[in-house]
């Protein structure tokens, strides 16, 4: 038994070492929003191309853009484009520059817990900041009351519930509200963590879900797909164009159709508050980073036939996992853009 | 016994004996080093780990120096950091915790070892060796879908209603804040005053409780005024380990904290801990100053261990003091 489980060892290992000579292997990390997609979308590129293996550690946007800074991995995954600081940074450590590459869409909604309210509440982008701010306090204020005739509110307190891990999505959430309100820009800004005015902090989207389901009268904001997945009520949002829009996969990717028309160069955009009359107003791009310049050759070509593959066949499987599709002016645009990878 | 000792006169012997006796003690000059070696890699950790806190967090302790321990903002924007919101919640929960968890646990101590038949004192010292052995995230659990439910809707009401007039006691209560968490740090970490303070007392040894029987004190008398006194340094042992643990808690305590970095009075208000900030923001850190403020906050719980180390070396050394000097009046 021994010997024959000795052979086997033996076999398997050179198995191991043959394969893994004739495989190349690409390394990436970052966004934990994406990681459901970028992992199927790997298992199956993998297995129309079997010498490449690619592989994805969701270890959040921050850490994506450190470690591919530093060029421990290949390429790197964020919710938020890179600032003009990290970008320096990368640039002053390669002597070369990084492209970002939008690859999906996600979007945040407001959700809560109001006994005794079933009704799909309207959130005017005022009320959102007020309650966010400590300004509004009580469900039924007459910011949240006035986009809301027909339903009940109560006069208890609302209570708060944000992120407390550091987050693409509080990322996004803050990016929103930093943009209709000059005070929140003023007082908070936006950021993956930030100093909340008011509220309680949940770990992850599921932490969050947990405190707003538990608690009465709590309002919170979690992923759109957590939402779904999860068969949490959420509200509408008012957008630019005045109409009260509920997030799913047409209204985030009419945000960013919305946004197409004036993207710039480099991707780097955020489309939260779009404007185009179906448009959600707290949509974002995710972003897949890619360093301009490398130095191996058939792994630059490999990389660049996986994002190639996931703009085109790659976007049909995107719905079924209830992220939406990027509009094609920018799937046309990122391809142009691939070109500047060398 | 008799076979060993036989060849020990006799002479041959003698000089094999000597080769194996001078082979032993050079096994154990060799057991000596090997040992050695494995103690002072524990001095080299902690002064590795030291030294990587101090060099990590250099940016963050040259801008903000002493004022890194008064400030009460943590604002990742504006490059403001301070940690006294996450000192403060750190001891408060740990305190609380120990508020609870110490009269338990010695008392069940107490009853394991001295008052309950042997069998049961086993069959329970099982279940509780298991329940140290939960892992911290499952507490967490308990405390998002048990406690903090029940804190929301009865005992937090109930404090406010008849302990209301004290701050300690005022505010919204959400079921979330520094009493939840320090209750589920008291869930845990009661195993271990159990489990080390039962070992503790039932090595007493035995002629202590007969000459304090044959005094002609009672049974109770007996456990609590010549026992417990007797085993007062490792109680106060399994209390620090228990404190340890409080101490540097992260999951548990992010689940029902409320991750808010402030100091309130009220024990119903939410607040934040040292280990869980780190845990939380550490992999998000937008800024080199962000990630280095969380490297130097983990610079601050160890100051903090250290202290409270310390600080229990010398109450463990006053009262064994105190007792001795009792036990001779």
């Amino acid at each position: 038994m021994k010997r024959i489980a000795g052979i086997a060892f033996v076999v398997l290992g050179l198995a191991a070492a043959v394969w893994a000579d004739s495989t190349l292997s690409i390394n990436g990390a970052g966004a934990s929003f994406p990681n459901p997609i970028y992992t199927k979308w790997i298992a199956d590129f993998q297995k129309k191309n079997t010498t490449i293996q690619i592989n994805y550690q969701s270890i959040g946007s921050g850490g994506g853009i450190k470690q591919v800074t530093e060029g421990t991995v290949d390429f790197g995954a964020s919710d938020g484009p890179m600032n003009d600081d990290q970008l320096k940074a990368f640039q002053d450590k390669h002597g070369f520059g990084i492209l970002h590459f939008p690859t999906v869409l996600g979007a945040v909604v407001p959700t809560y817990n109001i006994p005794g309210v079933n009704a799909e509440l309207n959130f005017t982008p005022d009320a959102l900041a007020g309650i966010f701010l400590g300004k509004i306090t009580k469900w039924n204020d007459p910011a949240i009351a006035g986009a809301n005739s027909g339903v009940k509110l109560p006069a208890d307190d609302i209570v708060v519930v944000h992120r407390s891990d550091g987050s693409g999505t509080s990322y996004i959430w803050t990016d929103y509200l930093a943009k209709v309100s000059d005070e929140w820009k003023a007082k908070v800004n936006k950021g993956a963590s930030v100093n909340w005015p008011v509220g309680l902090g949940g770990k992850g989207n599921e932490g969050v879900a947990g405190v707003v389901k538990q608690t009465p009268d709590a309002l919170g904001y979690v992923e759109l797909i957590y939402a779904i997945q999860n068969k949490m009520p959420y509200g509408k949002v008012r957008n630019v164009a005045g109409t009260f829009i509920k997030a799913d996969l047409e209204s985030v990717t009419a945000a960013a159709a919305g946004a197409a028309k004036t993207m710039p160069d480099d991707f780097r955009v955020s489309i939260t508050d779009a404007p185009g009359k179906t448009a959600y107003p707290i949509s974002s791009f995710t972003w897949l980073l890619i360093p301009q310049k490398f130095s191996d050759a058939a792994k630059r070509d490999a990389l660049k036939g996986f994002v190639k593959w996931m703009l085109a066949d790659g976007q049909n499987e995107v719905e079924a996992l209830s992220y939406a599709k990027l509009p094609k002016e920018v799937v046309d645009k990122e391809l142009k853009a691939l070109n500047n990878v060398q | 016994m008799a076979t060993t000792t036989t060849p020990v006169p006799d002479a041959s012997p003698i000089s094999g004996s000597r080769t194996f006796l001078s082979r032993l003690t050079d096994g154990d000059e060799i057991a000596r080093a090997i040992t050695f070696v494995f103690a002072a890699s524990v001095v080299l950790i902690t002064v590795l780990l030291v030294l990587s806190l101090w060099q990590g967090s250099v940016l963050a302790r040259h801008k903000f120096g002493f004022s890194f321990f008064v400030t009460q903002v943590w604002d990742p924007n504006a490059g403001i950091f301070g940690a006294l919101p996450f000192i403060y919640g750190t001891l408060v929960t740990a305190i609380v915790s120990l508020l609870i968890a110490v009269p338990l646990g010695i008392g069940a101590a107490i009853f394991l070892a001295e008052l309950a038949p042997a069998r049961v004192s086993d069959t329970l010292e099982f279940f509780i060796d298991l329940l140290a052995a939960v892992p911290s995230v499952i507490y967490g659990v308990l405390g998002i879908f048990l406690i903090v439910p029940l804190m929301r809707s009865y005992i937090e009401p109930a404090l406010k209603k008849t302990l209301g007039f004290l701050p300690l006691f005022q505010g919204p209560a959400y079921g979330i804040g520094f009493l939840t968490a320090g209750i589920v740090l008291a869930v845990m970490i009661i195993p271990y005053i159990i489990s080390v303070s039962r070992e503790v007392l039932l090595s007493v040894p035995r002629d202590q409780r007969e000459a304090a029987l044959s005094l002609g004190s009672t049974r109770w008398e007996s456990t609590w005024k010549v026992v417990v006194p007797f085993a007062r340094t490792g109680i106060m042992g399994s209390i620090f380990l228990a404190l340890a643990r409080a101490l540097g808690e992260t999951m548990a305590v992010t689940m029902v904290i409320g991750n808010t970095p402030k100091i309130s009075a009220s024990l119903l208000a939410s607040g934040y801990s040292i280990a869980a900030a780190i845990a939380n923001e550490f992999n998000e850190a937008s800024s080199p100053l962000h990630s280095q403020a969380l490297i130097e906050l983990g610079l601050v719980l160890f100051l903090l261990t250290f202290i409270l180390n310390g600080l229990a070396r010398l109450l463990i050394l006053a009262t064994s003091q105190r007792g001795s000097g009792m036990g001779n009046a």
